[in-house]
């Protein structure tokens, strides 16, 4: 059997059609693209392309709205330092409890400096309360930022209408769209979403290659100075034939919109409607109706995520888990938490996502191992009945530590 | 995904002694659902010989916790207890070909299982007396509560300071920035602020000796290191002792509090590290229960 890989949120394979774009601008289109000679032609042509080729996929109404940055991180971290950097007035920012890193550290940071971070809490289903968000808008805020999809549960905000309600309060908005670039169909120029930030390697382009949106008039700050690349809002020599990999992805992003919202939604549903029904005590966390259409996360409850991830691997199929034992620290992950899934399941989920590339039969032998690796691991806990194969009752009584 | 030794994996895979125990008169439990680690041994030990004959474990956890676990139960099975006892997490470490650091507290959480069992068999009451903070230095497996108790206790004012008192911030430097943030809070509680150019505090102790040392000269200075960091023990619950220093290797006892716990491996690289700024030559120290293990104790001086 093959390596399966379903860990697409994590990052993905470049297409084979990206890889033949790039190749020439590795080899004999490697002129500098500011330069002047017919060596550079070549490559401002092919960054050109990609600009709009990005343009295209995510709906924006000019080619110059599109920068282009060296990852996800650089893209969000702009956006949050430029929004304050321009109006040194606004100490508040208003965000989310379940950001990725990029804007959760980075927040934590600006909060040492001085600044009120404004995490909104979720419901035990992932989704905010707008009526509490609607509250915190106010003249002091510099910035919101709230992902378009969750990476870990897939699950949707409604960013479109929050950008309607920070803009009608004169507020900035910018949107982490990592996860959902690709996945669902945008027309920015339709929204009053003001940054938007892309990775390349979500979508089949290589890492180390993002974009970070910025809506025609919005006041903006760089954060790297130097060179007149980008028009003077992203300094630094292009990574030109990343550059160009991105354009190529986002252009098969947008043919495979329907696939992705058809094809590849069919297998997750399959993996995680056999998952629930063969395997006791285990359940989908977020909001089941409102996700990315590649990504299901799934709580095993009584054992632990990393031991759930070691045994997959050894039958060759890749994911990843929320839970602490992967990351090294005590905690599990902070989107679990913010969710309220309790301790006995928040250790043991497991996130299964997607791409164009996986088949319906890869599908049938996950649902082959999983169960026998569920029973394995719960045959270890001191949580699990063996001989009634259930949950010891009242696990937190049954299992008395002498400390905890 | 870590880096785990094939040992690890082995233990893993193919669990030794899964289960509980039938018959089982030793009990530990420690952990709870909610750190995401948790472990039930059980162990039926002979009346008459306190000889453990049988050993199970039970586990919630990661990959390390579940190897660290089995190995725990191949090791101890065939001790009696005062010999389980002995038996440190870095043994347990050890005997799965070393734990990434930030994996360490499962080998810690074993040993602590197995002192709750012990202690369930003989009828006492048992204590875990040490407390877990998010991991600072991964160099050398050091977390935020260590680092904040020794600022405390010591009255630390750099990042060096820290460095020579724990270790943390001694290898990679990553976590400078980490250790500058505990520095901020504590020195602010204190109602100081952390100055990153203060001069070290170890500075005008260290003078480093220039000409090499006599065993005599060497093991005088070794007690007076010892002698001038015994009441920091002490203040831990803990005690040192020298008990054979062999060409560069002294051999300590370490006993109360700091006997088998994580900390001590930190206390004895602290104190590794301080010997060697005093004598100015590189010294090894070792726990004193590594002596019996050398088959020939010459070999020592030369290793
Ligand atoms: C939601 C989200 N934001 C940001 C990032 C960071 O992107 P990059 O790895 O390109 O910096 C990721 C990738 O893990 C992500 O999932």
């Amino acid at each position: 059997m093959h390596d399966i890989y379903l860990d697409n949120n994590a990052t993905t394979q470049v297409d084979r059609a990206v890889v033949d774009a790039m190749m020439p601008f590795f080899t004999e289109q490697f002129g500098n693209p500011s330069s002047i000679h017919r060596f550079a032609d070549g490559v401002a042509r092919g960054i050109k392309k990609a600009r709009s080729q990005v343009q295209e996929l995510l709906g924006a109404e000019h080619d110059s709205e599109i920068i282009f940055t060296s990852c996800g991180t650089e893209s969000d971290s702009t956006a949050i330092l430029s929004a304050i950097k321009a109006q040194p007035n606004r100490k508040e920012i208003i965000t989310t409890a379940v950001e990725h890193p990029a804007i959760l550290s980075l927040c934590d940071y600006l909060e040492k400096e001085g600044y009120t971070i404004h995490r909104m809490p979720v419901d035990k289903c992932g989704r905010l309360n707008l009526e509490a968000y609607k509250n915190l808008l106010s003249d002091q805020v510099a910035i919101v930022s709230v992902m378009w999809a969750n990476n870990e549960t897939g699950n949707i905000f409604p960013v479109e209408q929050m950008a309607e309600m920070a803009n009608a309060a004169g507020v900035m908005f910018h949107t982490d769209a990592v996860q959902a670039v690709g996945k669902i169909p945008m027309m920015l120029q339709d929204t009053k979403i003001d940054m938007l930030s892309v990775s390349g390697h979500k979508l089949h382009a290589p890492k180390g290659i993002g974009v970070l949106y910025l809506r025609r008039g919005t006041r903006y700050r760089p954060l790297l100075r130097g060179g007149h690349q980008e028009r003077g809002r992203r300094a630094g020599t292009e990574n030109t034939a990343s550059i160009v990999g991105l354009g190529k992805a986002c252009e098969l992003a947008m043919e495979f919109m329907e696939f992705e919202n058809n094809q590849v939604k069919a297998m997750r549903d399959r993996l995680e409607r056999g998952i629930v029904e063969q395997i006791p005590h285990c359940f989908i966390t977020g909001d089941i109706n409102n996700r990315l259409p590649n990504t299901t996360d799934i709580a095993f409850e009584y054992i632990e995520g990393e031991a759930i991830l070691m045994l997959l691997n050894k039958a060759g199929i890749a994911a990843s888990s929320g839970s602490a034992c992967t990351s090294g620290s005590l905690e599990p992950s902070h989107v679990m938490r913010a969710m309220d899934i309790p301790y006995t399941a928040a250790h043991g989920t497991i996130r299964f996502s997607f791409s164009r590339y996986n088949k319906m039969s890869e599908v049938d032998e996950v649902l082959k191992v999983m169960p026998d690796i569920a029973a394995a691991l719960r045959k270890l806990s001191p949580y699990w009945d063996s001989v009634n194969n259930a949950p010891v009752t009242d696990p937190e009584q049954a299992f008395q530590p002498t400390y905890a | 995904m870590w880096d785990y030794s094939d040992k690890v994996k082995d233990h893993f895979f193919n669990p030794k002694n899964a289960g509980a125990v039938v018959n089982a008169n030793a009990i530990g439990e420690v952990g709870s659902i909610s750190c995401g680690d948790a472990l039930r041994l059980s162990l039926k030990v002979n009346e008459d010989s306190e000889v453990i004959e049988d050993a199970g474990f039970q586990t919630f956890g990661c990959g390390s916790a579940i190897a660290s676990s089995s190995v725990l139960t191949e090791i101890i099975k065939g001790m009696t207890l005062d010999e389980a006892l002995k038996v440190t997490n870095q043994d347990i470490a050890a005997e799965l070909d070393g734990l990434p650091p930030e994996k360490m507290h499962c080998s810690v959480m074993g040993r602590e299982a197995l002192q709750a069992a012990v202690a369930n068999y003989r009828g006492e009451e048992w204590k875990d007396d040490h407390e877990e903070g998010a991991l600072i230095c991964k160099c050398f497996a050091i977390d935020a509560v260590m680092i904040e108790e020794m600022v405390w206790a010591n009255k630390l004012r750099t990042v060096e300071d820290v460095t020579n008192y724990t270790k943390a911030g001694g290898g990679c430097a990553a976590c400078h920035e980490d250790i500058e943030a505990i520095l901020e809070k504590v020195l602010k509680e204190r109602g100081e602020s952390f100055d990153p150019t203060a001069a070290s505090i170890e500075k005008e102790a260290v003078v480093a000796e220039k000409k090499p040392l006599t065993n005599l000269q060497r093991i005088k200075k070794i007690e007076e290191v010892l002698t001038a960091l015994r009441p920091q023990l002490m203040a831990d619950g803990g005690d040192v002792e020298l008990v054979e220093v062999i060409g560069n290797t002294a051999y300590v006892n370490m006993t109360g509090a700091c006997n088998g716990c994580q900390m001590a491996a930190m206390t004895i690289a602290g104190i590794q590290q301080r010997l060697m700024e005093v004598l100015g030559e590189f010294i090894k120290v070792v726990p004193a229960s590594e002596m019996s293990k050398l088959v020939n104790i010459q070999e020592a001086s030369h290793a």
